[in-house]
């Protein structure tokens, strides 16, 4: 079975979630573009598992999805509290780690 | 119970002593702690009585045990136990030990009555018995060498024991530095016997040490001198005898316990013990012996001339260590330590006597106003003539007997060794005359004001005052108490001076050459592999040489009657007319002087120059250098941390990517 364009569409995946994490200033968004990166790996983990008949890929993908469907839930609670006390939700205003 | 359970015993009184005092000192009424601490040394007497007897219960050459409690340390290889060695000699050294302590107790319970420290004082006093018991039971070099620094800090508080007294604490500081080197000494001899032999307890070592090393073997003749560097710390021998006159600062009942039964001793007990190894060695054996012959003719010819009653006591003391020292050194082991024996007894006794004088002058120690104490103090006048007889070596008294021994067996060893029988006669005349010119200058003569306002019933008393110095005291804690003690008001020093005293005029009595002769008999057991032991002078030859002592002795003392009863202005003469040898001996041959140059001034220059140049360039250069160092790297990093997520962000990708790309490159 040939899996280039299960790869092509993988990295190009991985590239728009890449740029936009790179780009975008909303918490919101940018944790929608790391969700997309995560996908794109997934898809690259399943494309290879069937290329090569092994089922360990396929159950790496089920735990990157746990890890993050906890990720999200913990990134959107930050959101959300954030909001709440009116904190400004643009990453480059929340600059307190500065060196 | 076995002679070990005995051993054990010894050990355990004292330690119990110390430790029921320095807990309970504020519970405890009254006087009470001295007396505890008595009987705990007597008790520890008594143990040892039972030793002795358990001990020649045993055939002679089967006379030494050992007995462990535990092991101490045991890994790779070492296996140290906590083990006591009870044969004839760890005996004979806790029967002189304890029993002499146990007067000196007994005499301080009167002495230091008024003394603010009093409870202090017997702590310490007890713990000192207890490590120099610790260092004569030892069953191997670990535990000695234990015991071995025990009685160094002991001799440190006790002759700082008045702390308040700058004199006292630089003594005290003085013999407590001195017996550190002495102790680095005994630490290194341990580690090349254990390289050499891989052992720490002594029996092995003995029975190992003649199959490994041959005679004068570079090793062997090494570990000796540095376990002489340590005998000689302990024993004052020249040129580690600085800080004994200076002990004199401490207590006069310590004083006696340090000349007489617990520390100065160890060095001659510690050759004695090592007597395998130093027959190998050889050559080991006569540096002992010459460093004994040059520390008894130097500490003699001082004695003549210091004017400290204390301190002529002191330097005698040195002469007569040297004695034993080169008894011991020469293969007479039996004469040196029946030597050790009575000396402690005319030592201590000596020491008492000074202190019941002391007490009457009020502190004074200097024999210049002293005088005629014959009728204020007839039991102290007595008794220090009865020490200064045996001191004197006068016929029939016990250091007669024991010292002339020593000088028969270096004549009978011939070739140079009589060099030590000529030196040590030297010696003994220069002895005979100093004793009684403490006898003669305290006792008769003109009596001085003190002794006047005892005739007349009352002890005189002065100001509080440090009696090197002059400078003013108080009676409170870490100065001397307010009373002054003398033997003939005070019961329990009466009894301690009455029982030496006896012990000075007869002790001689057990050794008699080709009659008794008991301590040879009994100490033949530790010996049993020494090729001097079973030698020795005959019998003709040993009552010669009685015969020259006795004649020497009695010249001795009558050059001091001729010099301090018939010609009184003798010695102030010869003082004048040789003024430069007075000087000479006055500054001590001026070894605190040559101390200092060799030593303490490069030392304290070197530190001095560390402290300007090292210090501040070397030392400081490296930590301005690792701080700077530090600081320019957090201030170039400091700009890539810019709290901006997104570029993080890329910092990682463009990282990852690179990392990728290169795994890439190298796998194609």
């Amino acid at each position: 079975m040939d899996i280039t364009w299960y790869l092509v569409l993988s990295a190009l995946l991985f590239a728009v979630g890449v740029s936009g994490v790179l780009i975008r200033r909303s918490p919101l968004v940018i944790l929608l573009c790391l969700e997309l990166m995560l996908n794109a790996g997934n898809l690259a983990l399943l494309a290879f598992s069937r290329s090569l008949g092994n089922q360990d890929g396929q159950v790496f993908a089920l735990i990157v999805m746990v890890i993050a469907a906890c990720e999200v839930v913990v990134g959107l609670g930050i959101i959300v509290a954030a909001y709440r006390r009116r904190i400004p939700l643009n990453v480059d205003d929340l600059r307190s780690l500065r060196g | 119970m076995s002679a070990t359970a005995y051993g054990w015993l010894v050990l355990a009184f004292p330690l119990a002593g110390t430790l029921i005092i320095s807990l309970g000192w504020k519970r405890l009424p009254g006087r009470s702690p001295g007396w505890i601490a008595t009987a705990m040394i007597g008790l520890s007497f008594l143990a040892s009585v039972g030793a002795l007897i358990q001990l020649l219960g045993d055939p002679v050459d089967a006379r030494q045990h050992t007995s462990a409690l535990y092991d101490y340390a045991s890994a790779a290889g070492l296996n140290i136990q906590l083990n006591v060695l009870v044969d004839p000699l760890s005996v004979y050294m806790c029967l002189i030990v304890s029993g002499v302590s146990t007067l000196i107790h007994l005499y301080s319970i009167s002495y230091m009555t008024s003394d603010r420290g009093f409870n202090r004082f017997f702590a310490y006093l007890n713990f000192f018995v207890f490590s120099m018991l610790l260092l004569v039971l030892a069953g191997n070099l670990v535990l000695l060498i234990i015991g071995w620094a025990f009685v160094g800090f002991a001799s440190y508080a006790l002759i700082s024991f008045w702390y308040r007294r700058e004199t006292a604490t630089k003594a005290g500081m003085k013999a407590f530095v001195i017996n550190v080197i002495g102790d680095i000494g005994m630490v290194l001899a341990a580690f090349f016997i254990f390289r050499e032999l891989g052992t720490f307890d002594l029996l092995s070592i003995f029975s190992q040490a003649p199959n490994t090393f041959h005679t004068n073997q570079g090793v062997v003749v090494a570990i000796c001198l540095l376990l002489l560097v340590g005998a000689f710390a302990k024993s004052a021998q020249v040129p580690f005898h600085t800080w004994l006159p200076d002990a004199m600062e401490g207590p006069t009942p310590v004083s006696a316990l340090i000349h007489a039964a617990t520390m100065v001793t160890a060095g001659v007990y510690l050759i004695a013990r090592f007597h395998p190894l130093f027959e190998i060695a050889l050559t080991a054996a006569d540096v002992a012996a010459l460093v004994g012959l040059a520390t008894l003719l130097i500490a003699a010819t001082i004695a003549l001339v210091v004017t400290d009653l204390k301190k002529i006591i002191a330097y005698s003391t040195m002469s007569q260590i040297g004695y034993m020292v080169v008894g011991v050194g020469i293969g007479a082991y039996s004469e040196g330590l029946f030597h050790l024996m009575t000396h402690a007894f005319f030592k201590a006794l000596l020491f008492m006597a000074a202190g019941s004088i002391i007490g009457a002058m009020a502190n004074r120690q200097n024999i210049d106003l002293m005088g005629g104490f014959r009728r204020a103090m007839p039991f102290t006048s007595a008794t220090l003539l009865i020490g200064a007889l045996a001191l004197a070596a006068f016929p029939l008294t016990s250091g007669w007997f024991s010292k002339d021994e020593i000088l028969d067996f270096a004549a009978y060893r011939g070739g140079w060794y009589v060099i030590f029988t000529i030196g040590g006669y030297i010696g003994a005349l220069l002895t005979a005359f100093y004793s009684f010119r403490i006898g003669f200058r305290v006792v008769f003569g003109e009596p001085c004001e003190e002794a006047k306002e005892l005739e007349g019933g009352h002890i005189h008393h002065a100001e509080p005052a440090n009696p090197a110095t002059e400078e003013s005291e108080d009676t409170d804690v870490g100065f001397p108490g307010s009373t002054h003690q003398i033997a003939e008001r005070e019961l329990p020093m009466k009894i301690a001076m009455s029982v030496l005293a006896f012990g000075a005029l007869f002790a001689g009595l057990v050794q008699i050459p080709g009659v008794d002769d008991v301590v040879h008999k009994f100490l033949h057991g530790s010996f049993l592999d020494s090729k001097f032991y079973e030698q020795g002078p005959t019998t003709t030859a040993a009552y010669r040489g009685l015969l020259i002592g006795g004649l020497i002795s009695v010249l001795g003392i009558a050059i001091a009657y001729y010099a301090y009863i018939r010609n009184r202005g003798w010695t102030a003469a010869l003082q004048k007319r040789f003024g430069w040898a007075h000087d000479f001996l006055e500054n001590k041959w001026y070894f605190d002087e040559a101390i200092d140059l060799v030593f303490v001034r490069p030392a304290l220059a070197i530190g001095r120059w560390s402290n300007r140049v090292f210090e501040r360039y070397v030392v400081q250069g490296i930590v301005v250098a690792a701080v700077d160092l530090v600081r320019g790297a957090g201030a170039g990093v400091r700009g890539v941390q810019s709290g901006y997520l997104r570029s993080y962000a890329l910092l990682l990708v463009t990282g990852f990517a690179g990392l990728g790309l290169y795994f890439l490159l190298q796998s194609s």
